[in-house]
C-alpha cells in the first residue's frame, strides 16, 4: 500500500455540547454516515462523571484508510453549546487551520480554548431547528456539517436510521427533518472546510463492520467459544457485558450477574471446570479482587479469561477515562509462582481477534489468561474490516481447545507431568476420570502434597506448557523496517503505528512493533525484531513506565532504549510521540 | 418414593475415596463424611455426576475424601464457584461443604446472595464455631464471652452469627439444622437437602474435640425441632425468633423460583457478527 496512504490523516471532528444535546448521537450518526460513504472511521467519546446529563463529546476521525487513533487537532469543533466546554478544552486540540462552528445564538468562543487561530462560523441551527416541529439543534447541526464535508444526503439519513431506527418513527420522522433542513442550508454556506484528502478513494459501500472495542471483546469471547460470563458491573467494562447477555442466551449459554467480582472469578471457575469456556469482564477495581481467583485457576489449571478494560487509577481513580496502567497488576498481582497469559489488545478491531486468541490459549492451556483493554478501546467505535476465520491460527491448522483425556485411559492422573506440560483433562459426567481440583499444591493425581518434589514437578509442568508452546507470528503486529523502533503496547499502536508510518513517509526509517502477548513474553522473537535497532522508543500510556520496566527486567532492552510514558486520561497523539522521538536523539548521540 | 433400592447397584462406601482425612480424632466431620456418602448412596447417584465443592478449612477438605468429581476451592469462595459450576452444568448433582468461618466470615456476602439467588445447590456447613485449621481462634458463631483465644483475650464482643435466621432473612428456600452425634437423622436430613429443589442450606453442629472440647454436652443439649416443618414465612419467622440454635430437623422448606440458565441454542457467532454489518 502506498506509504503517503496509509498515513492520510483524514478528517477529525469533534462535536461537542451539555447533558442531553445530542452531541453523541450526533457522532453516532456521522460515524455510520461515514461507513455508509465508504471511510473508516474511529469515533471516540468523552463523558463528564455524572450518572445522566453533563457534558459530552462526541471525536471522529474518518478517511478512506482504517483510522486506528485520533489525530493531533480537530479540523472541525461543532459546538452545540459552550456551556460545559470547561471541562474538557484539554481534549480539544485545534489548529489555525481548524473551524470552530457554533449556534449564532451562543456566546463567543470559550478563551478556555486557547490560542488556537481557527476561524469560527456562526450558523443559525437554533433559529432553524426551531421552525420544525420538535426541531433538534444536534440533528441540524449533523445534516450542515454533512453538507460541508461533501456527504451525500443518502448517506445521513441511512446514519440517522441505523443509529435511531430501533427508537420509531416518532423519534425518526421528526431527526431526519432536522438533518434534511441543515443539510439545506450546510450547501449554501460557502464554507471550504478541511476534506478528507483523496476524497475520492472512498471504497464502495463494503460490507464491514461498525462496532465498539467492549462489542468486539464481547464477539471474540463468542468466537473463542466462550459460553458462560460471570460479572460484577463496573466502568468501563459494562457495555461488553450488556452485550453478552442477551447473545449469549441465543447461543445456548448464559450471563449470571455476581454479587462481587471475588465471586465473579469463582464462578467462570466453576463453569470451565464443568467444561464450559467461560469469561469475565471488569476493570482495575474489580481486577485487584480477582487476583487470589486467578492464582485458583492457575494451580487448579481452569482455564479462565479475564477482560480488563483498563480506567485511570489507583483506586476509584478515573472511571471513565483511559490509561494503560494495570500491566504491573496483570503480570506480577498473582502471589507465589504463578505463570499465566497476559494479552493486550492493539485496536478496536483487534479487541475481537485478541480476547479470542487469548480465549483459544487459556483453553488449551489450561491457565488464566487477563485481556488488557481498556476504555478508550472499550468505548469507542470504529468502521473495521470484518474479523476472519481463526484471526491467528495457520492455514488448515485446527483451532487451539482443550485437551480432554480419553475414558479408555485407566490411569488417568489429571495433573500428570507431560511432555508439553499439559495434563489431559477429564471433565464431570465422564465415569472414571473423578479428580478433587485443588488449590493445594498437590501431587499427579490431584492429591493434596506438601512434598518437595511434587511441588517442583508441579510448578515445572505449569510455567513449561507456557514457555515451550509455539505462539506463531500473533505475539506481537510487526509494521514497517528501520533502525528506529518505535515499541509499545495494547491501545497505544494505534498513535505509535501512525508515528511510524509519518516518519517512514518523511524519509526516516522506522519500524512499529505493538505487543500482543506480554506474558509469557517472546523473548527470542522479540530480541530478533529489536536486532540492530540504533534507537528504540518504549511508548506507554502510563506514569511508571511500566512495559519498559517489565522489559529491562527480562534484559530484553539494550541499554540505549528510552522510554516515552505519560499517564492519562488524554489519549496519546501521534504528534506527541514524534516530539518524543525528536528529543530523544541529542540525548543517544551525547 | 425415597425408600432405599432392594439391591443397590453403589454402596456408601464405593463413594468414599482412598484419601485419609486430616481430621483430629473424634472430629463430628466424620459423621458427616459417612452422611455423604450414606445419601449418595440412598440416592444412587452416579458417581461421575456429582461434584463437592468447597473452600477452606478443616470441613472444607471433604471433597477430596469423596469418590466424586471435586473441588477444593480458595477461603469463602465455595459457593460463588458451585454456582458458576451449576450454571454451567445444571445435569449435575453439586454440594457444597464447608464450615462457620469459611461460608459466615470470609464467604458471608456469598451465603446471602446464594440463599437469594436459590439455585438447586446443596449447601452442608459444618458449624464447630471456632477456627479449627489455625488452631483456634473465635469465629462468627463463636459465643461473645469465649476467652480461648489468644486472638481476642477477652472474647470477641460479637453477638454469634444465627445462620439459620440469616438465611432464611436472605430468602433460603430450604434451611435445616443436623447433628454430628446423630449420624442416621443427619443422613436424612442431606438426602431431603439434596432432594429440595432450590438452595438447599443444612447447618450441622459439628463439635470440636480439640479447640471446643466443651462441645461435648451439645449432645445433651441438643432436640428435635418441636414444629412441623414450616412452609409458612410467618409461622417459621415465629420459630426462628425462639430457636435456642439447637432443634434438629427441617426447620423450614419452601417452592421458591430457582435461577437457572436457558440452554437453548438457537443462534450462532456469525449471526451476531452479520448485525454489526454497516
Amino acid at each position: 500500500m502506498n506509504e503517503r496512504l496509509t498515513h492520510d490523516p483524514g478528517t477529525a471532528i469533534a462535536i461537542i455540547g451539555s447533558g442531553g444535546s445530542g452531541a453523541v448521537t450526533a457522532g453516532l450518526i456521522l460515524l455510520a454516515a461515514v461507513g455508509h460513504t465508504g471511510y473508516y472511521g474511529l469515533l471516540g467519546r468523552s463523558a463528564g462523571p455524572q450518572i445522566r446529563g453533563g457534558e459530552s463529546a462526541a471525536m471522529l476521525r474518518f478517511g478512506p484508510h482504517p483510522v486506528e487513533c485520533m489525530g493531533d487537532h480537530f479540523d472541525l469543533l461543532v459546538a452545540l453549546d459552550w456551556d460545559t466546554v470547561g471541562r474538557f478544552a484539554d481534549e480539544l486540540p485545534l489548529a489555525c487551520t481548524s473551524m470552530i462552528l457554533t449556534d449564532a445564538r451562543h456566546d463567543e468562543v470559550p478563551a478556555v480554548l486557547g490560542g488556537h487561530g481557527a476561524s469560527v462560523h456562526a450558523l443559525p441551527w437554533r433559529d432553524l431547528a426551531s421552525t420544525l416541529p420538535e426541531g433538534r439543534v444536534n440533528m441540524v447541526a449533523l445534516g450542515s456539517v454533512g453538507a460541508l464535508l461533501g456527504l451525500p444526503f443518502e448517506a445521513l439519513e441511512a446514519g440517522v436510521r441505523a443509529t435511531l431506527g430501533e427508537k420509531g418513527e416518532r423519534i425518526l420522522a421528526p431527526s431526519l427533518a432536522g438533518v434534511r433542513a441543515g443539510y439545506a442550508s450546510g450547501v449554501d454556506l460557502g464554507l471550504n472546510p478541511p476534506r478528507v484528502s483523496g476524497g475520492g478513494a472512498a471504497a464502495p459501500v463494503a460490507a464491514r463492520w461498525n462496532l465498539s472495542g467492549n462489542e468486539a471483546a464481547g464477539l471474540g469471547a463468542v468466537r473463542g467459544g466462550v459460553r458462560f460470563v460471570a460479572a460484577y458491573p463496573i466502568t468501563p467494562a459494562s457495555e461488553m457485558l450488556e452485550w453478552l447477555a442477551p447473545r449469549l442466551e441465543l447461543l445456548g449459554g448464559s450471563l449470571l450477574q455476581a454479587e462481587d467480582e471475588l465471586a465473579s472469578v469463582n464462578m467462570i471457575i466453576g463453569a470451565s471446570f464443568g467444561g464450559v469456556p467461560s469469561l469475565t469482564a471488569t476493570s482495575g477495581p474489580g481486577l485487584s479482587l480477582m487476583m487470589e481467583g486467578l492464582g485458583l485457576a492457575v494451580a487448579s489449571e481452569t482455564p479462565v479469561v479475564v477482560v480488563n478494560v483498563q480506567r485511570g487509577g489507583p483506586s476509584t481513580g478515573i472511571p471513565t477515562k483511559s490509561e494503560q496502567s494495570d500491566l504491573n497488576i496483570a503480570l506480577h498481582g498473582l502471589h507465589g509462582d504463578a505463570p499465566h497469559l497476559v494479552l493486550a489488545a492493539l485496536g478496536i478491531r483487534d479487541c475481537a481477534a485478541t480476547v479470542e486468541w487469548g480465549v483459544r490459549l487459556a483453553e488449551h492451556l489450561q491457565t488464566a489468561a487477563i485481556v488488557l483493554s481498556d476504555q478508550i478501546l472499550g468505548q469507542s467505535r470504529a468502521i473495521v474490516d470484518p474479523l476472519t476465520d481463526q484471526p491467528f491460527g495457520g492455514a488448515g491448522q485446527a483451532p487451539l481447545q482443550r485437551v480432554i483425556a480419553p475414558l479408555a485411559d485407566s490411569d488417568h492422573r489429571r495433573y500428570r507431568s507431560t511432555a508439553t506440560g499439559i495434563s489431559p483433562m477429564t471433565l464431570p459426567g465422564m465415569p472414571g476420570g473423578m479428580y478433587t481440583a485443588d488449590g493445594l499444591e498437590h501431587n499427579e493425581a490431584g492429591t493434596p502434597s506438601s512434598r518437595a518434589a511434587d511441588h517442583l514437578e508441579q510448578l515445572e509442568k505449569r510455567l513449561r506448557k507456557l514457555t515451550d508452546f509455539d505462539y506463531g507470528s500473533a505475539w506481537a503486529e510487526i509494521r514497517g523496517e528501520g533502525e528506529r523502533v518505535l515499541l509499545t503496547w495494547g491501545s497505544a499502536a494505534g498513535a505509535v503505528f501512525e508515528a511510524a508510518a509519518r516518519l517512514r513517509a518523511a524519509g526516516s526509517p522506522t519500524k512499529a512493533i505493538a505487543l500482543r502477548l506480554l506474558a509469557p513474553l517472546p523473548r527470542a522473537a522479540l530480541l530478533d525484531a529489536l536486532g540492530g535497532a540504533s534507537q528504540i522508543l518504549v511508548v506507554e500510556q502510563n506514569q511508571g513506565a511500566q512495559c519498559f520496566a517489565y522489559l529491562h527486567s527480562l534484559r530484553v532492552l539494550p541499554g540505549h532504549a528510552s522510554s516515552y510514558a505519560r499517564p492519562g486520561p488524554l489519549p496519546l497523539r501521534p504528534g506527541e510521540i514524534l516530539d518524543a522521538v525528536e528529543r530523544d536523539q541529542p540525548t543517544r548521540e551525547a | 418414593m425415597n425408600a432405599p433400592c432392594e439391591t443397590p447397584t453403589r454402596r456408601a462406601k464405593d463413594y468414599r475415596s482412598a484419601i485419609a482425612p486430616v481430621w483430629c480424632p473424634g472430629c463430628g466431620h466424620f459423621a458427616v463424611l459417612s452422611a455423604v456418602t450414606k445419601a449418595l448412596a440412598h440416592l444412587q447417584l452416579g458417581q461421575e455426576r456429582v461434584a463437592m465443592v468447597s473452600g477452606i478449612g478443616c470441613s472444607s477438605r471433604l471433597p477430596a475424601y469423596v469418590e466424586t468429581y471435586g473441588f477444593h476451592g480458595i477461603h469463602g469462595r465455595a459457593l460463588p464457584l458451585a454456582s458458576g459450576l451449576k450454571a454451567a452444568r445444571p445435569d449435575l448433582t453439586v454440594i457444597v461443604t464447608g464450615g462457620d468461618g469459611d461460608g459466615f466470615s470470609i464467604g458471608g456476602n456469598h451465603f446471602l446472595h446464594a440463599c437469594r439467588r436459590n439455585m438447586d445447590l446443596t449447601y452442608i456447613v459444618m458449624d464447630n464455631a471456632v477456627y479449627g485449621m489455625t488452631k483456634g481462634q473465635a469465629s462468627p458463631t463463636t459465643e461473645a464471652d469465649w476467652r480461648r483465644s489468644k486472638l481476642t483475650p477477652h472474647g470477641s464482643g460479637l453477638r454469634p452469627f444465627l445462620p439459620a435466621t440469616i438465611a432464611f432473612a436472605a430468602g433460603a428456600s430450604f434451611i435445616a439444622r443436623g447433628f454430628a452425634g446423630d449420624p442416621s437423622g443427619l443422613t436424612t436430613l442431606l438426602v431431603a437437602a439434596i432432594e429440595h429443589p432450590g438452595f438447599a442450606f443444612l447447618q450441622v453442629l459439628s463439635p470440636c474435640q480439640t479447640f471446643r472440647p466443651e462441645q461435648k454436652d451439645w449432645k445433651q443439649k441438643v432436640h428435635a425441632s418441636t414444629v412441623e416443618p414450616a412452609s409458612d414465612p410467618i409461622e417459621a419467622a415465629r420459630f426462628l425468633q425462639s430457636d435456642d440454635g439447637f432443634a434438629l430437623g427441617v426447620l423450614y422448606a419452601r417452592r421458591l423460583p430457582v435461577w437457572q440458565p436457558r440452554n437453548q441454542v438457537s443462534a450462532t457467532p456469525a449471526d451476531l457478527e452479520a448485525a454489526f454489518l454497516r
